[in-house]
């Protein structure tokens, strides 16, 4: 496979993983707002912003922090390089130049999802929500397009895209609602908190999936633990790490070869797979997540350098 | 209203809606289907398209961006007897083509003879002499070419141009049929209609043929890009057959040798079946100012160690200058007389030329010798005065740029318009395959038709769509409503009526 293919398939796994993150995001977002009282509804807009690694980019254009700004930021903004738009923009440009290695599926998903975008105007929560199900039914449509593609070095490379993207998403996700939104000392358990974690699974889609492990409310650590440590949660870190290694160990069985990825890949799965989520509250919950991000990263790198993608 | 006497390929000459004999059926098909049903078939097979993003990008038109091309949804259809004395023609022209670029780019007999002043050729900008001594695989330069056709009558074709370069469209061809399947499914239960669908394979087949090394050649196909307007085209072709799609970057020369970069580090390459102008294949030896291109691809050429397909220099055979010598260089290399002929054409370099394309521009068509897509023509029926003066102008100042041709009345094709189904102009623009083995050409091409009324020109860039164009089998099987009988190779069957006949299921 050339080698810029490949770079351009990992990069759809990503723009499209990024694009339906965001679509929840703002979903469970909006979903937050309408069931909190003021002020903490438009605290829910400042973690989203935050979550999504868009609060600079966002306080220089000198909007003001308001609910239809920051979900027009998120959704439509040209000038958001992350913005559901951009990322869609992204990932069919990519996949325009590599239409040859992606399936008639997968590619009409991803330009049915432009076109969709594309039409879209920005609107009240309303329209937010209606959009943010299309760009879903999208993104399932994508998926289900790819579990349908040959097992071949593409479906390796989008899988791996994704799944890092993944990764980086969760981690960020668990460590600004965290972080921003119990401080010290905070109680926990009130009406206020129980939305927040409510808000959180329902990003993940992992309300069901909770409920079904734990039998109890949402309480903090149980949702960390679920998300950073469950082999059964998908959108967990952990079975992010699987997933990594899973796909690198495929692309090594049909090149016959491995390398620093693998190894790096490899290594965070075992750590993770051994950690328990006492040992990491122990260490700092913010400070762990911060080290995850910055190995993703790395393992990012080791991938482009591996396989040649520069 | 169409120009005066055109001959109508679906209704015929005689002005009725009747229809051609051996087209009765297709014609009382556009006369029974409801025009709204029409619409709603032609509305999903532009749908599909869009979504599928066959598109192409209008040069000069920032903000059209992509933009599908009109598909008309009543299809042409040519009798076997009519592809029969179109393929063979097609074939003798396609070997001339071939003969005399072997010719320009070795011995120059048909210079040395006189047939075509040899300055035409020397002097022509699209003939390379640095490209001289340098035999391509088996003599092949133009490996595919799409020739474009008009027709006048019942058997009256002509050859309007011949595009030796890197003919574009075949794409269109492809889809246009898997369109007309989806939508159209009746009409080939009661057609006979040969498959298109095998042009990939061949075309791979005839890539694998010219390769310069014999076991398991690597073949690619060169995009400029997926902001190039045929990018659609590019990716099609490369997916069917299989072969990797590369932009210039992911390939380098090194020691005259041409490879790919992939994941796992260089592939030597073979076959480049490249869709970027000779201009700008190789910046060390045409434009230095190329992005598009590869440093070194020329020299790696020039070695015999990569084919390119098509081969550089082959411009010259398609000028439209050399074109009017054509029938002459089909004569030279063939030994019998042009199979398919030109349509009547002064050469404007040439005095009385001048003078009697000066005298009659109002009737004549005027076209610039290095200009294409529809731009730089003047179409003397239709024009201002105003546009013929300015080509008059242009014409005296200089002769040595343009040829004329008379007014066609082009042939017209059933075409679904805003009020109903009317008559529109055509053209045809069949693909011919030279490899190893010879031409092939799969049975089909790409109709192009004028959408506006009376007008002649179909370029998709000037507003012309497409339509299918169905080439029916040798034996022709109308298949009774009542039912059907027919023999199929040892195998003979009786259906009863409402059946789909086995054997088009078997040929899809």
């Amino acid at each position: 496979m050339l080698a810029r293919t490949a770079a351009s398939l990992y990069w759809i796994g990503r723009y499209v993983e990024r694009a339906e993150f965001t679509s929840r995001l703002l979903e469970a977002t909006i979903r937050f707002d309408a069931l909190s009282s003021r002020p903490a509804g438009e605290a829910a807009w400042d973690s989203a912003l935050a979550v999504a690694a868009a609060d600079q980019g966002f306080d220089a254009t000198g909007a003001d922090r308001t609910a239809a700004n920051v979900s027009r930021y998120l959704t439509l903004d040209p000038a958001n390089p992350g913005s559901i738009r951009s990322c869609l923009d992204a990932a069919r440009s990519n996949s325009k130049s590599v239409r040859t290695a992606l399936s008639r599926d997968a590619w009409e998903a991803i330009n049915r999802a432009w076109l969709g975008i594309r039409q879209a105007t920005s609107g009240g929560n309303y329209a937010t929500l209606a959009l943010v199900e299309t760009l879903r039914a999208e993104a399932r449509g994508f998926e289900g397009a790819l579990h349908r593609m040959l097992r071949n070095e593409a479906y390796f490379f989008l899988g791996l895209g994704a799944a890092i993207e993944r990764a980086d998403n969760t981690a960020r996700l668990i460590d600004v609602k965290y972080h921003l939104l119990l401080p010290e000392g905070e109680e926990v358990g009130g009406a206020v908190d129980r939305d927040q974690w409510t808000t959180i699974l329902h990003t993940v889609s992992a309300n069901t999936a909770y409920r079904w492990l734990y039998r109890d409310q949402p309480k903090p650590w149980r949702v960390a633990d679920l998300l950073i440590l469950r082999r059964q949660m998908p959108r967990s870190l952990l079975a992010s790490a699987d997933e990594v290694v899973g796909l690198l160990t495929a692309l090594a069985k049909l090149r016959g070869l491995q390398g620093e990825a693998d190894r790096a890949a490899r290594t965070r799965q075992a750590t993770l797979a051994n950690s328990t989520i006492s040992t990491i509250f122990a260490g700092g919950l913010h400070e762990w997540l911060g080290c995850y991000i910055v190995e993703n990263a790395r393992i990012d790198r080791l991938v482009s350098t591996q396989f040649r993608f520069a | 209203m169409p120009r005066s006497g055109a001959y109508d390929e679906i209704w015929g000459a005689s002005g009725s809606r009747e229809g051609r004999p051996e087209f009765k059926h297709l014609a009382d098909w556009i006369r029974d289907t409801d025009t709204v049903e029409f619409d709603r078939r032609q509305a999903a097979a532009e749908a599909a398209f869009r979504q599928l993003g066959i598109t192409f990008a209008v040069y000069g038109q920032e903000e059209a961006g992509e933009r599908i091309i009109p598909f008309d949804i009543v299809p042409r259809v040519f009798t076997a007897p009519e592809w029969e004395q179109l393929s063979t023609g097609l074939v003798q022209r396609v070997e001339a083509i071939n003969a005399f670029l072997d010719d320009l780019y070795g011995a120059q007999r048909i210079l040395k003879d006189g047939v075509v002043p040899a300055e035409l050729v020397l002097a022509n900008a699209q003939f390379r002499p640095l490209l001289m001594g340098a035999r391509p695989p088996h003599g092949i330069y133009a490996h595919i070419c799409g020739i474009d056709l008009v027709r006048t009558g019942p058997t009256d074709f002509f050859v309007l141009e011949d595009n030796a370069r890197t003919p574009s469209g075949v794409s269109y061809m492809l889809e246009n049929r898997e369109a007309m399947l989806r939508l159209c499914p009746e009409l080939f239960q009661t057609y006979d209609v040969l498959p298109v669908d095998t042009y990939p394979d061949r075309l791979r087949e005839t890539l694998e043929s010219v390769s310069p090394r014999s076991d398991h050649p690597v073949c690619v196909l060169l995009t400029p890009g997926h902001f190039n307007s045929a990018f659609y085209e590019h990716s099609f072709l490369a997916d069917s057959m299989g072969i990797e799609l590369v932009e210039a970057a992911d390939l380098e020369v090194d020691d005259d040798i041409v490879w790919m970069r992939t994941i796992d580090g260089r592939v030597r390459v073979d076959v480049i079946y490249r869709r970027i102008d000779d201009d700008y294949l190789d910046p060390l030896f045409f434009r230095p100012d190329s992005m598009l291109g590869v440093p070194g691809l020329l020299a790696a050429y020039l070695a015999g160690n990569v084919t390119l397909v098509n081969a550089p220099g082959t411009g010259i055979a398609d000028d439209k200058a050399i074109y009017s010598y054509m029938p002459d260089i089909v004569r030279y290399y063939s030994g019998g007389e042009a199979k398919l002929p030109n349509v009547e054409t002064y050469r404007c370099r040439e005095p009385q030329a001048l003078q009697y394309t000066l005298d009659n521009l109002a009737d004549l068509v005027v076209k610039l010798v290095d200009g294409s897509g529809g731009y730089g023509m003047l179409v003397g029926p239709t024009a201002s005065s105003a546009e013929i003066e300015a080509f008059r102008a242009a014409l005296i100042a200089e002769p040595h740029r343009y040829i004329a041709q008379p007014t066609l009345a082009l042939s017209t094709v059933p075409t679904l318009v805003k009020d109903g189904i009317a008559p529109r102009h055509v053209d045809f623009r069949p693909f011919c395959l030279t490899g190893a083995d010879g031409v092939s050409i799969v049975p089909g091409g790409l109709t192009r038709v004028a959408l506006k009324e009376g007008s002649l020109v179909v370029n998709s860039s000037q507003g012309g769509g497409t339509k299918d164009s169905l080439i029916l089998a040798p034996s022709r099987q109308t298949i009774d409503p009542d039912g059907m009988h027919q023999t199929l190779g040892k195998m003979s069957q009786t259906m009863g009526r409402g059946m789909k006949p086995m054997q088009s299921m078997g040929r899809r």
